[in-house]
């Protein structure tokens, strides 16, 4: 860890200037830029502690949605009863995340800037394009079991981590940023996270000294049938082999509307938008939802050890359609 | 209420875990003498070649900075003569590079940040040749077998003609302890003499090890480890840390630390090898074996050999005519391995208990019948009794509270909604040593007593264990009796490996709590009308921390009036225990157990869950039965981990491990343990040691590997032979 400055930012306009500067960095649960450090991945000269803004609460928005401050928790949000009540696939996923020790931590924004556990990137001394530009990626031929298997590219196989960000994916979120300028800009969940491409190192559509400062959610929908199944090498606690947001709104039996977004499959949660359009009008049935399975793997390109998450999203997704029909159904124990 | 709650209510508690709740234990880490600076290590990035220039100028310059230490200024060391092949690795004496991550330099500074900050300035330049660290193929690669052992019978031939056969092949991959507590060491010289605090799982090898390296006299050494967090055998072997911190404390003239850090610690010690197994069984139309054939090929390093025994339960765990066994080891250029609990008795467990169940399967009869129609009543290689051996009441009572006769033979034939329900068993065994020990026991005018040993107590509950039987063997309250250990500067003890410190150092202090019953009558006898004058050692009674001649309770006299009439602050009696080998080598010796296991499979989204565990086992007096208990459902919890989730990952592109940290290496968390019942199946042994005790730290694990692979073939008839089993093979 090399040394660095410690600033508190007093407001968001002071948060977002000193954040503009050279080498500096926000900080507000710690629970990722720390590990960084240590590790000698991340080596900002000054970090900015965002965490006594004021930009915690949960409120309502003008047109029925709802507001989630970027320096919530990641717990509070979860438990909070706007978020269980009205959008109980986001409580589920947020929950499936880390531990509860790093969920009474981490903050919500912090949760969207996390960035990719691959094993190839927390080693500095090997070689890796979104560390070191232009040192080449040693997942793609090597130990790729948890990489991706949509959207990567030459230079990057690495998955995002986040269960949070893939619910928010599914439920059409937008990420309200403080630009340096002081004026509030609105990014589409979908367009937040980014494709690896020839730049892995930059992961969101942020720039320099931009501040998340709410997380916000549309009129509440698909909270009565949802899940949010994670698969993974042990029951908690481990990152997601693949993981899947599912829900669908029912009208006299029928599907009316469908979100299924996947996470640990790719650089960013990854919409399985042909299957939601398949399930636009169709009956819930076995059937139905494993053809959704295999729309939404349609594309998947494995790596040399990850060709098993493939079978593993389609199958996930059927049963993560099959417990949102039946909700209740869980695969924990 | 658990079904514990009857047993134990009366069992005492771990005597040193207030002090763990409440942060008062100190470990390693923790000690903190005046002016020590803080040593943090530069691995190597490469795992085989040469350094062929160290720049250390940056990292000299920053502040706080005293010294970097590596090859270029350490002081050499003496190591020891080695047989041919062994060059075992001594940190900081050359500029070769044996493993990916080696230590090669450490840098000292006034804090830890600034030891850590200058250490990731220090430039090395390698010249870096091909590693091999590919686990694929190791019989291939094998070294001729060290030590051939003769078959029993004709196994070759019989399995050629046999009327039932199966043959398999089987692989465990790399393994580590990750024990909570990292390595460290706090060096500290006054004058010649050098105290080191240190990680250990046997103070005085380390004190032997250490003396030997500086060239200076053993006692002048002095090894502390009060408490160890958890070692599972990584600290049978001295860490690099050891000698960094003795070699770089002595440069500087001031105390050193040297704590290896989580990321780091992966090379600090060895591991699990990874192993393939290769078993052919035979057996007649009934089940009876005729043939057993194990080959085992494990890894070691490029620069000794480390050999474990994986083979030999398949000699003595059934009785068989025909048995051929072989073994021999591959060099990989990884770090040396190293003993993990149950090292090779889990491995070999693995392939041969998988074996059993697939050969039942073959001969369609149940697995546990199986087992019962090869019982070896007497050892099946030596043709010696068994000192003891409660093998099948442990089938008996364990199948019975597991329900085990309700199990479907036929695999996919249990459901519970969507999850296929699958019973395994397996059978696990563990050799019941022992070694010469030493013991000082003190009873003072207080009624207090103090119990002393250089053993360690790296968490199974050793403290508790010396102060059990001190307060039986004096009748004194468990409360009175203080155990001190973990210094080796105190009476004699055996490292703790092998699950053998109970029925070494507790032997050790039971008969010293005998031996001073009858210096107490010694020290009466001199007194005018003693009842003690002339009376035999094996007349003389101790109980409530009095003697009596036996069967004269009107003699009895307390230790207390003793001392206070003979004007003695304390009587204390130094005692070493000897091994009966002449009477134990006429005899077979282990501890027994036999595992049941219940999993749920989710074949659509490759999730196995174990459910239910019992473990019923035979390990001789049960001394400190909550310790024991607790050991037994850590061995399980340590076989889920093995069968599930634990994995070693490294590229061999680079022989380098790629998840040395708690996030990548899965040990099983709460969620992943289900309910465990372990169940001490009453077991007299008087030939195994004067308690009756057999270790048991290592059996709780044996089966358990084995036992939820076979539930996993019973649940879902799929043969998984490779561990872990994780989702990506359940789903494949």
């Amino acid at each position: 860890m090399k040394p660095f400055a410690y600033k508190r930012a007093i407001d968001t306009a002071d948060a977002v200037r000193l954040g503009a500067e050279n080498g500096s960095s926000f900080i507000a649960g710690g629970t990722n830029i720390v590990d960084l450090m240590k590790e000698d991945i991340a080596s900002p000269t000054t970090l900015v502690d965002i965490s006594r803004l004021d930009l915690k609460t949960i409120t309502s928005t003008a047109n029925g949605g709802v507001s989630i401050g970027a320096l919530a928790k990641n717990t509070d949000t979860a438990n909070h009863q706007r978020i269980r009540t009205s959008y109980p696939l986001l409580t589920k996923a947020i929950l499936a995340g880390a531990s509860p020790q790093i969920r009474n931590m981490a903050t919500n924004g912090g949760n969207l800037m996390q960035r990719p556990r691959c094993t190839y990137f927390y080693d500095v001394s090997m070689p890796c394009n979104k560390r070191v530009k232009g040192s080449g990626c040693a997942a793609i031929n090597g130990l790729n079991k948890y990489s991706a298997i949509f959207g990567w590219s030459d230079s990057c196989v690495a998955v995002n981590p986040s269960d949070m960000s893939v619910a928010l994916m599914a439920l059409d979120a937008v990420v309200k940023v403080r630009e340096a300028s002081g004026k509030i800009r609105t990014i589409r969940f979908a367009d937040f996270h980014r494709l690896p491409m020839n730049t892995p190192d930059i992961e969101t559509s942020l720039k320099k000294g931009e501040l998340i400062v709410a997380i916000e959610l549309p009129v509440p929908r698909f909270a009565t049938n949802y899940q949010y199944l994670k698969l993974r090498d042990r029951a908690s606690y481990a990152f997601a082999l693949v993981s899947i947001a599912a829900a669908f709104e029912l009208k006299n039996g029928v599907i009316s509307d469908a979100r299924i977004a996947l996470g640990g499959v790719a650089h960013k949660p990854w919409r399985a938008i042909e299957a939601e359009a398949f399930l636009k009008g169709k009956r819930p049935s076995d059937e139905n939802f494993a053809n959704a399975g295999e729309l939404a793997i349609r594309g998947a390109k494995p790596l040399s050890g990850n060709a098993y998450k493939i079978k593993l999203a389609r199958n996930g997704v059927k049963r993560a359609l099959t417990d949102a029909l039946n909700m209740g159904g869980t695969v924990a124990k | 209420m658990s079904f514990y709650d009857d047993d134990l209510k009366d069992a005492p508690d771990r005597v040193d875990g207030r002090a763990k709740v409440m942060g008062k234990a100190k470990y390693i880490a923790e000690h903190k003498p005046a002016g020590m600076l803080y040593g943090y290590l530069v691995q190597s990035t490469i795992a085989k070649g040469t350094i062929t220039a160290i720049d250390t100028a940056e990292a000299e310059k920053q502040p706080g900075v005293r010294l970097v230490v590596s090859h270029k200024n350490a002081p050499k060391l003496t190591i020891p003569e080695r047989p041919v092949g062994a060059r075992p690795f001594y940190p900081l004496m050359s500029a070769d590079i044996l493993f990916n991550a080696q230590p090669i330099a450490v840098v000292l500074a006034d804090s830890f940040e600034e030891a850590r900050y200058a250490a990731s300035l220090v430039k090395i330049t390698y010249s870096s040749s091909k590693a091999d660290s590919d686990t694929r193929g190791m019989f291939e690669k094998a070294l001729p077998e060290a030590r051939v052992t003769p078959d029993r019978g004709k196994p070759l031939e019989v399995f050629a003609t046999a009327e039932v056969k199966i043959e398999a092949e089987y692989t465990i991959p790399f393994e580590h302890h990750h024990p909570m507590e990292l390595h460290a060491t706090v060096a500290v010289w006054e004058g010649g003499k050098l105290t080191v605090y240190d990680k250990t799982q046997g103070t005085q090898g380390t004190a032997g090890y250490v003396a030997a390296a500086f060239g200076i006299d053993r006692t002048n050494v002095r090894v502390v480890a009060p408490f160890v967090g958890g070692a599972f055998g990584a600290a049978l072997r001295p860490g690099p840390q050891l000698l960094i911190a003795s070699m770089a404390a002595k440069l500087v003239g001031k105390p050193v630390k040297v704590v290896y850090s989580r990321r780091q610690l992966a090379t600090a010690h060895g591991y699990r090898p990874a192993s393939t197994q290769r078993i052919k069984l035979a057996s007649d139309k009934q089940g009876k074996l005729s043939a057993i054939i194990h080959e085992a090929v494990h890894n070691t390093s490029s620069h000794e050999i480390f050999s474990e025994g994986l083979v030999g339960i398949s000699r003595s765990l059934y009785a068989c005519p025909n048995v051929k066994t072989s073994q021999t080891v591959a060099r990989l250029d990884m770090q040396t391995p190293l003993w993990m609990r149950a090292p090779g008795a889990v491995s070999g467990a693995f392939a041969l208990e998988s074996a059993l169940d697939e050969l039942a399967y073959k001969l369609k009869i149940d697995p546990l019948e199986l087992r019962i129609r090869n019982y070896a009543e007497t050892d099946p290689e030596s043709g010696k009794p068994f000192s003891s051996k409660e093998l099948k009441e442990c089938y008996r009572q364990g199948s019975e509270k597991f329900g085990w006769s309700k199990r479907k033979i036929e695999p996919r034939m249990m459901k519970d909604g969507r999850w296929l329900i699958g019973y395994g068993m397996a059978t696990g065994t563990w050799f019941a040593g022992q070694s010469p020990a030493s013991a000082r026991v003190t009873f003072r005018a207080n009624g207090t007593v103090l119990v002393e040993s250089a053993a360690t107590d790296i968490g199974p509950g050793t403290y508790t264990m010396g102060a059990t039987i001190a307060a039986q063997g004096l009748g004194v309250p468990i409360e009175r009796v203080t155990f001190a250990l973990g210094d080796s500067e105190l009476p004699p003890s055996p490292g703790q490996g092998g699950s053998t410190i109970t029925s070494s150092v507790g032997t050790a202090i039971k008969e010293a709590c005998e031996k001073l019953g009858t210096e107490f009558a010694a020290v009466d006898a001199k007194t005018d009308g003693s009842p003690f004058k002339d009376v035999a050692a094996a007349d003389i009674v101790v109980e409530n921390a009095s003697i009596m001649v036996k069967g004269k309770p009107e003699t009895k006299k307390s230790f207390a009036d003793i001392l206070t009439a003979n004007n003695l602050p304390q009587l204390a009696v130094l005692h070493r225990s000897t091994v009966a080998t002449a009477e134990r080598s006429k005899y077979s010796i282990a501890s027994h157990g036999a595992q049941f296991v219940e999993v749920a499979v989710d074949e659509e989204i490759g999730v196995a869950r174990v459910r239910r565990v019992v473990q019923a086992t035979a390990a001789g007096k049960i001394i400190n039965p909550k310790g024991a208990h607790s050991q037994e459902i850590g061995g399980v919890v340590w076989g889920v981990g093995m069968a599930l989730t634990e994995v070693t990952e490294v590229d061999d592109r680079y022989a380098r491990i790629m998840n040395p940290n708690l996030a990548g290496y899965h040990v099983p968390v709460n969620a992943d343990i289900p309910e465990i019942e372990t169940i001490f199946v009453p077991e007299e042994d008087k030939i195994v040691n004067p308690l009756g005790a057999k270790g048991l730290g290592e059996l709780g694990l044996v089966g358990i590997p084995a036992a939820i692979a076979n539930a996993i073939f019973n649940a879902t008839g799929k043969r998984l032979r490779d561990l872990p089993i994780t989702p990506d093979k359940l789903i494949a």
